[in-house]
């Protein structure tokens, strides 16, 4: 299938391999993401207001994106653009009053007329492809990897965009082991990993991530997987600032759940890009076994 | 903390701002405090979030000087387990929005390092910015 | 006796009052026949310096539109302001020292990261860019766009006075186009003829410049010959 792609900022520069590991490993289970040509910041965090319309026009500009292209729907990777975008697709599908005003301050665009759909990734995965399918197509071992699935906030939260199951959620257990990895049961997969008071309160952050990673380590992870730009930043290169903060801690790595698939369907650095994460993942998949020393350079 | 209860300042003009603002009706919670229970954010809170809803219900203004509507991180973990249906993160962004709408940033741009800026994705900055300025 | 001929007089309102000009005027021009003096505001005339902004609005119309005064006529029943200048937050830095790592932008224009997509910018825009699209461009880290996006951009700072982020796209732009020519795509030509000049290939023309007075050096310039220069290229 063949499905237009919002990537969202992050993924053009610290996430960049959030992004090619998506592309790839969605390209070798018969989805071709297609980056739409024209987009623009979604906001990142949907506005609480109920008369705030100027924070809508990001998001709905792009979904005006996507109409225009002639397509009725549009899948994203990254939790926050997923969220804010689904929350104001909801909020103009609902009343079509807020909608005109948003139409006539975009004046120059062609109307929204409200009927694009955005998914994430990971329902695109179990609603069209199936993880049965997926895991047909593995090809490398991981070799008992115990991985602990993190949701954070946007991808569950509030109800009435959640992928899964506010409180039990399941989606991201069901890849990981239909990709062959072991899943790590683990009750801090929902909490909040300190979001954007990363910019003005690091030692928050650094009290979320010491309570969020250890408890995935403790419970024998060997990495943590994600679907959100900021999380990754929060609890993988922020671990550098817990360390600094409490001396007892010690992290492992954060990856994108794309990665560990990408990995799965036999690809390697060139979409994976480890060296983009603080804590290098690479010195724990070659002890495992699953990637051999320099293999990564050469494999695809 | 001294507050005198009235019911005219339960029906005071900030009381109707923020349920104007939030879309919520205050009324509704009866402080059970599950929305303190899961907040990620109340180890540093100096009003945990159930108070903060309840001086908004009594018309208390003094709560928009208190941290805690600062240190919500709009996870909505709150928002999905009141067994009210009050949506708590709607009015902690009604609470910030009578500061920020003075032309009063939580956040000081100006202030962030450089060296910090340089590691930062966009994800971090746009959503504080959206959250914490003007 | 030949017949006058009668130049059609149009209304125009300048900073509120009315004033009675002939038609086919620039708006500067208008605005210096109504008995204004440009001290400041306007430069060389000619549509590039992007000191005569001028926003106005027409009759029974609510739309604000933004042109350079020196390169648009003055319509019948507008009602106008000149925007000399913008006060701008303009960050200092060394281009030499900027580093690839990060997001350049963010780092000295960290607001660029407040834009709504709102749009209002490139509304405002004289030189009719894409200026929301080269701020977003430059959000994610896309400084070839930007830099591709802001090319013609005259830095009147028109964008930069409507934007409700308060960002200032022109210098943000300009920003884009420097770390374009550092890190994206160096300039050859630069690189040859600093080439040349620190071999010293100029000198003598530069030594000679140097030994004469002012006069004849305003002579030179006078009588510089452009086609031939071109010719010899």
């Amino acid at each position: 299938m063949k499905i237009p792609y919002y990537p969202g900022c992050t993924l053009k520069a610290q996430g960049l391999g959030f992004e090619t590991s998506a592309i790839a490993s969605a390209k070798a289970v018969d989805i071709e993401m297609m980056e739409l040509q024209r987009w623009n910041c979604c906001g990142t965090v949907f506005s609480l207001a109920s008369d705030d319309l100027m924070h809508y026009i990001a998001p709905i500009r792009n979904f005006i994106r996507v109409q225009e292209a002639g397509y009725d729907k549009v899948v994203t990777l990254c939790s926050m653009c997923y969220n804010t975008m689904k929350r104001a697709n909801l909020l103009v599908k609902n009343d079509s009053e807020k909608l005109k005003t948003l139409n006539d301050f975009m004046y120059r665009e062609e109307d929204y007329k409200g009927n694009v759909e955005i998914v994430h990734l990971l329902e695109l995965l179990r609603d069209e492809i199936g993880f049965e399918t997926i895991s047909k197509k593995v090809i490398r071992k991981f070799n008992e990897l115990k991985v602990a699935p993190y949701y954070g906030c946007m991808l569950t939260r509030p109800k009435e965009v959640g992928i899964d199951d506010w409180e039990e959620p399941q989606i991201m257990e069901n890849l990981i082991t239909a990709l062959g990895a072991e899943v790590v049961d683990d009750p801090m997969r929902g909490e909040c990993c300190g979001a954007y008071h990363t910019v003005n309160s690091k030692d928050l952050v650094a009290e979320r991530t010491r309570m969020i990673v250890t408890s995935a380590k403790n419970r024998g992870a060997d990495i943590i997987v994600l679907s959100c730009p900021l999380c990754e930043f929060n609890l993988g290169t922020r671990q550098k600032d817990t360390i600094e903060i409490y001396s007892d801690f010690s992290g492992i790595p954060v990856l994108y759940f794309t990665q560990l698939m990408a990995l799965a369907l036999g690809m390697g650095k060139e979409v994976c890009r480890f060296d983009l994460h603080y804590v290098d993942p690479r010195p724990l998949l070659i002890e495992k076994g699953i990637i051999e020393e320099g293999e990564e350079k050469n494999a695809r | 903390m001294y507050l005198k209860l009235s019911v005219k300042n339960t029906e005071s003009d900030f009381v109707k701002k923020i349920e104007e603002i939030s879309g919520e009706n205050l009324m509704k919670c009866n402080q059970c405090g599950k929305c303190s229970a899961g907040c990620p954010s109340v180890s540093r809170m100096e009003s945990l979030p159930n108070q903060v809803i309840r001086r908004v219900q009594l018309g208390d203004e003094s709560v928009l000087e208190d941290d805690t509507i600062w240190l919500c991180a709009s996870c909505f973990t709150c928002a999905v387990r009141c067994p009210k249906g009050v949506d708590l993160s709607k009015v902690m962004e009604a609470l910030r929005l009578l500061t920020l709408r003075k032309n009063v940033n939580y956040t000081q741009i100006e202030k962030i390092p450089r060296d910090e800026l340089e590691v930062l994705p966009p994800i971090a900055l746009v959503s504080n910015f959206r959250k914490m300025t003007s | 006796m030949p017949d006058k001929v009668k130049t059609k007089m149009i209304r125009v309102h300048i900073m509120g009052k009315e004033h009675l000009v002939p038609e086919g005027l620039t708006i500067m021009k208008a605005m210096e026949y109504a008995g204004y003096r440009f001290i400041r505001g306007a430069g060389c005339r000619a549509g590039f310096c992007g000191a005569c902004g001028t926003v106005y609005r027409l009759k029974g119309d609510y739309k604000l539109y933004f042109e350079l005064a020196c390169q648009s006529a003055a319509i019948d029943g507008m009602s106008l302001t000149q925007l000399p200048f913008v006060p701008a937050n303009k960050a200092t830095y060394t281009v030499r020292l900027i580093k690839e790592t990060g997001n350049p932008i963010l780092k000295f224009y960290p607001e660029v990261a407040r834009c709504v997509s709102c749009n209002t910018c490139t509304k405002a825009c004289p030189q009719q860019l894409e200026v929301m699209d080269y701020i977003q461009a430059a959000l994610k880290n896309d400084i070839e766009k930007a830099a591709k996006l802001s090319f013609d951009c005259i830095q009147c700072g028109l964008c930069a006075i409507r934007c409700p982020a308060e960002i200032a796209q022109y210098h943000v732009g300009q920003l884009a186009r420097r770390v374009y020519g550092k890190f994206v795509k160096k300039s050859n030509q630069l690189n040859k003829r600093l080439n040349e000049t620190n071999k010293g290939k100029f000198n003598s023309e530069l030594d000679e410049l140097m030994k004469m007075d002012k006069a004849a050096i305003k002579q030179k310039y006078t009588e510089r010959d452009l086609e031939s220069l071109a010719k010899k290229k």
